[in-house]
């Protein structure tokens, strides 16, 4: 490509389709297929993420719009589902089928993967162990990874696999009129001592992956994705995977067959073996 | 002379859209005769008020309309009737018109005009126009004229049937 690559945080003049060619947008994050931006929608008081996904110029031009065309719907049709079902996900705004992007309402919180970088409990003992608080601290993030599992517990109950779970698409809804926490924000880093923020509903985000099934090796695989991310996120969360898989197996009918295939999984990884 | 909001939507200021709501309203059927004849006149969209849930629902429905207009990939005749079909969780015209659209017994009426880029269409011809044609009582358009007007019931009956339907397909 000739043009430089956008930086996040940027309001950059990327060569984005009507109507937002002209518009300011702040870039947030960029995936393999896709732009995030942030911007307002329907009116100036509407916050969403934006989701562009933009042709790929390695692909013939008829291909690429087809495939582009067939995953966008593929994802919205999911979300829209899911919400349909009572599922927390972000809601379809609006959708631009030709041109590849798809408005989704703002999440206003942080991911788990945010949480998980601040709060495990082997975090630098330059903090005065207030045993009290620990124990406190414990336990709301031992609440935080119970609806962590009642939450994907939900998704698969409904019949859709997220095909990309990871701690980074799983959001904490921060309650309306509480404080931006740092924590959040920056990640690694501060570690703020408050509890504040993690009391929100757990919202699953980027469905860019996700396919409808209700087959057990899908759900078992995704919750193999998800606690590989929690062992690459922080050694010592095991304890808090535990606790996640403990509230899957209750959300639902049919979870422990999925756990049961989760031990399979466990022994070749994620892709089925192709031999014998 | 009637009340009209002047809405600019994020991402397409160059587009005024004007919206203007009416209670008690006592010749709806007039109105819907003006559409069935598609006088020329009349080019609005008219929406049954008891349908609409809510600001934001409207101008969702008026982006996706403009959108499309704009790509010039309306599914209807004009950006109006575009803007009715927008409100429908189904593909069938007729019938958004029937769940959305004005009838013979509307008393709250929304009345929305897209002049696209026809400058002659201004909020105060807008607003003297419907001031005439409309037999009722102009309110201000907003959140919570909105609320007094919805019937909940009837809309989630509307919309969640038009899902099943939807599915079924």
């Amino acid at each position: 490509m000739s043009t430089a690559p956008p930086t996040i945080g940027a309001t950059t003049p990327l060569p984005l389709p009507s109507p937002f060619t002209h518009s300011p947008l702040t870039l947030l994050t960029q995936g393999a297929e896709a732009l995030v931006f942030r911007t307002t929608l329907l009116n100036a008081a509407t916050p969403v993420a934006l989701k562009y996904r933009p042709p790929k110029p390695y692909r013939h031009p008829l291909l690429d719009k087809r495939l582009t065309r067939a995953r966008l719907l593929a994802e919205a049709r999911v979300l829209v589902k899911c919400a349909r079902e009572g599922v927390q996900v972000p809601e379809v705004v609006a959708v631009g089928v030709e041109e590849g992007w798809v408005a989704l309402g703002w999440v206003e919180g942080g991911t788990v993967r945010g949480v998980l970088d601040g709060y495990t409990p082997s975090h630098p003992p330059s903090h005065p162990p207030g045993e009290q608080k620990d124990g406190q601290r414990e336990e709301v993030l031992m609440g935080l990874m119970g609806r962590v599992g009642r939450a994907v517990g939900r998704m698969h109950e409904v019949g859709v696999c997220h095909g990309d779970l990871t701690t980074s698409n799983l959001m904490v809804r921060r309650k309306e009129g509480e404080k931006a926490q740092e924590h959040f924000e920056t990640g690694g880093g501060h570690h703020t001592a408050g509890l504040e923020g993690l009391d929100g509903e757990i919202v699953l985000i980027d469905f860019g992956l996700a396919t409808q099934s209700i087959q057990d090796e899908d759900r078992a695989v995704d919750l193999y994705v998800l606690e590989r991310a929690f062992a690459a996120t922080h050694p010592v969360a095991e304890p808090l995977f535990r606790e996640v898989l403990r509230a899957y197996g209750e959300s639902y009918k049919g979870a422990k067959v999925v756990l049961r295939r989760l031990e399979d999984v466990r022994m070749r990884g994620r892709k089925r073996s192709m031999l014998g | 002379m009637a009340t009209v909001e002047t809405l600019y939507l994020p991402h397409y200021p160059s587009y005024p859209i004007y919206i203007s709501l009416f209670k008690n309203v006592s010749n709806a059927k007039f109105l819907r005769q003006q559409l069935l004849e598609a006088n020329a006149a009349f080019e609005y969209a008219f929406l049954d008020g008891t349908m609409i849930l809510s600001p934001r629902h409207l101008h969702a429905a008026t982006f996706r309309a403009l959108n499309d207009s704009v790509y010039n990939r309306l599914k209807s005749r004009n950006i109006h009737s575009e803007l009715v079909f927008s409100l429908s969780p189904n593909n069938n015209i007729a019938d958004a018109y029937r769940r959305f659209g004005i009838q013979d017994s509307t008393t709250s009426l929304l009345a929305i005009k897209i002049p696209l880029s026809n400058p002659e269409i201004t909020a105060e011809s807008v607003s003297k126009h419907l001031g005439d044609a409309v037999e009722g009582e102009s309110v201000a358009f907003g959140e919570e004229a909105l609320k007094g007007v919805t019937d909940v019931k009837a809309l989630r009956k509307g919309v969640i049937l038009g899902m099943m339907a939807l599915k079924g397909t």
